[in-house]
């Protein structure tokens, strides 16, 4: 026995100099190939050749100040962000509020609040989120009704038919994202459900729902729906745009929690069921939060078209953000402005998509608990 | 597991689970067929059989995750029907370890085995994780309680499992197919603490093909095929001297190699 061998393991070797650093890195991923080497080249001439031209005339040739059209007509190689910038209020927040400068303070302060809840949610280390989500959630949405809509403290109730610009788009989103959640997360448990019943229901809500266009919704809930209420009983027009936003996207957001709940293995229920956890608990702490985790992309992607789609709220009348900037371009006053109207709308849709999707990746990594260590 | 040193008899009390004339179908497919057993509390029954032939759908029938058609199961006195008031009354009498360990991936080691002592049992929370460290203890992975089940190797993950099981307190403990998805290294692991349970007299039912476990712990070892329960008997009578021509031909199947 004395002739046994003990087993050491070899140290570890760094990878020999050819396969690493930046010249191993462009070597491999941009001309790795002809294909690639081709590709590659064709990027780069496009590049150079067309944004340098754009930057240049939307940021080193722009105007950026003034209070009227002869400026931008003195200096035509640039952009005119003095439009953008003259009529910024009534873009952003409306015709009501642009037209009531002493009431500018309310759309304010609201983005104000907004981001002042928003931002530190984004930081991992922030203290008490917990107490900030419910804020977001659920106390900001009521200070949203008294401070922009009003009628109570001595803040002037607002013309919800002026309401208008980014102020309407954030509105209705905010609304469709807020009640679409849970209404879809009870709309996808109730299309998995046992009881036909409850299923029927739900596959029927869903599946018309999400197979009637949007602005089809948008024309009924404006058009129609007063048709079956007596005279007199009038809904305000943004409630009616929100109701029929909010049942269109409910039944997207079923379907991508549905396909969260699907992916999660029947074992998990099992385990759970074994341990004497009853239905709710099941689905509170054991299906529903790793379901939600898993469809974390497709229920923002669902958000970020929603967010884009509020806009065909024109169909019945109201100037949200890419409807205002477009009316705008047409007043006398700055008409032909069209491209920095479409491009600054077209910014803040963008930003903010890209916002809500680099939070959902943000998500997605902090939820991944199959990290190994 | 390769002593054959058996270990004492335990002591038998009265019927925990009594089953019945038990009749399930799949559809069309009869599933069990006239299966009757009783368990005895303290018993250790090792199940084994080739696949298809019904053993986890026998211990499944005995916490309800499978519902049977005909026959009566009746567990710690009470009688398995459709009854949810019921069904969760034995369920948390009854601890179930899988094959495929299903450790809640989205909750620690620690939240993994105080989830149902609170929500179920309504214990305070630091009681529950108190207990909970004492069965993690148990089964020697205290240090791993703030982790992920993601980041443990298959066999601690089955022994946490097993801590999530006990952490209910259960009088009984169904093990389906504990090791099937091991690596050889770790099987060991796992078996102690199923050893170790045995030893202090906890009721088991294992469908396992671990024979050397069966030999070592079980009061009583049944073979089923085809849905029926083909032969039981003593470890000892049931490996040496099998009855039944489909028992030896397992037998020698099994231990062939």
């Amino acid at each position: 026995m004395a002739d046994v061998k003990t087993f050491v393991p070899a140290p570890d070797r760094a990878p020999p100099s050819s396969a690493v650093g930046p010249i191993a890195w462009i070597r491999d991923n941009l001309f790795g190939s002809i294909g690639s080497s081709i590709a590659t080249l064709v990027f780069f001439y496009l590049f150079f050749s067309y944004v340098p031209l754009f930057v240049e005339w939307a940021l080193i040739n722009a105007n950026w100040t003034g209070s009227d059209r002869s400026v931008c007509e003195a200096n035509a190689a640039g952009a005119c962000w003095t439009f953008i910038n003259v009529r910024l209020e009534q873009i952003l927040f409306g015709l009501y509020f642009a037209s009531n400068p002493d009431e500018l303070w309310r759309p304010t302060l609201i983005f104000i609040l907004f981001f002042a809840l928003l931002l530190p949610l984004l930081f991992e280390k922030t203290p008490g989120k917990k107490w900030l989500t419910i804020a977001l959630l659920g106390v900001f949405p009521v200070v949203f009704y008294f401070v922009v809509y009003g009628g109570y403290f001595g803040i002037s109730q607002s013309n919800t038919t002026q309401w208008g610009g980014f102020l309407l788009t954030f509105a209705l989103a905010f609304v469709g994202i807020l009640l679409a959640l849970p209404i879809g997360i009870l709309l996808a448990l109730g299309r998995r459900s046992e009881l036909p019943v409850i299923r029927s229901i739900c596959v029927i809500y869903i599946e018309f729902w999400r197979g009637t266009p949007l602005i089809t919704i948008l024309f009924m809930a404006s058009v129609m729906l007063p048709l079956f209420f007596p005279a007199g009983v009038e809904f305000d027009k943004v409630v009616r745009a929100m109701i029929g936003i909010t049942l269109f996207q409910s039944a997207y957001t079923a379907e991508a929690v549905r396909g969260g709940l699907a992916a999660i293995p029947k074992g998990q229920s099992e385990a759970a069921m074994a341990l004497g956890l009853g239905y709710w608990r099941r689905t509170v702490f054991i299906t529903l939060p790793q379901a939600l985790k898993i469809s974390i992309p497709s229920i923002v992607n669902t958000f970020i078209a929603l967010f884009k789609d509020t806009s065909l709220v024109s169909i019945i009348g109201l100037l949200d953000l890419l409807n205002m900037a477009q009316t705008t371009a047409r007043s006398m006053e700055w008409k032909g402005y069209d491209i920095e109207a479409f491009l600054f709308a077209g910014f803040v849709y963008w930003a903010f998509c890209y916002g809500m999707s680099r939070y959902s990746q943000n998500l997605e990594r902090k939820l991944d608990t199959n990290r190994r260590n | 597991m390769t002593t054959d040193t058996q270990m004492a008899p335990a002591e038998l009390g009265e019927s925990i689970i009594t089953i019945d004339g038990l009749n399930k179908w799949y559809g069309q497919f009869h599933v069990l067929k006239d299966i009757d057993l009783d368990v005895k509390r303290g018993e250790r029954i090792v199940i084994c059989g080739p696949s298809g032939s019904g053993k986890s759908t026998l211990i499944r029938c005995i916490n309800r995750l499978e519902t049977h058609q005909e026959g009566s199961i009746v567990v710690d006195g009470i009688e398995l029907t459709d009854d949810t008031k019921h069904i969760n009354d034995i369920r948390r009498e009854v601890g179930m370890v899988f094959q495929h360990f299903n450790l809640f991936p989205h909750l620690t080691v620690l939240e993994n085995c105080t989830l149902a002592p609170i929500w179920v049992r309504k214990t305070p929370k630091r009681e529950a994780e108190e207990l909970a460290m004492q069965y993690l203890e148990r089964v020697k992975i205290p240090e791993q309680a703030n982790k992920y089940p993601g980041q443990l190797s298959g066999g601690q993950q089955q022994r946490v499992a097993i801590a999530r099981s006990l952490c209910m307190n259960p009088r009984v403990m169904l093990f389906d197919e504990p090791t099937s998805a091991l690596d050889p290294e770790m099987i060991a692991e796992v078996l102690d603490v199923m050893v170790g349970l045995a030893e202090d007299g906890m009721t088991m039912l294992c469908v396992t093909h671990e024979m050397g476990f069966a030999r070592k712990v079980a009061n009583r070892v049944i073979f089923m095929d085809g849905g029926q329960i083909v032969e039981q008997n003593e470890p000892e009578e049931f490996f040496n001297n099998p009855q039944n021509d489909r028992t030896q031909l397992f037998l020698s199947q099994i231990l062939q190699h």
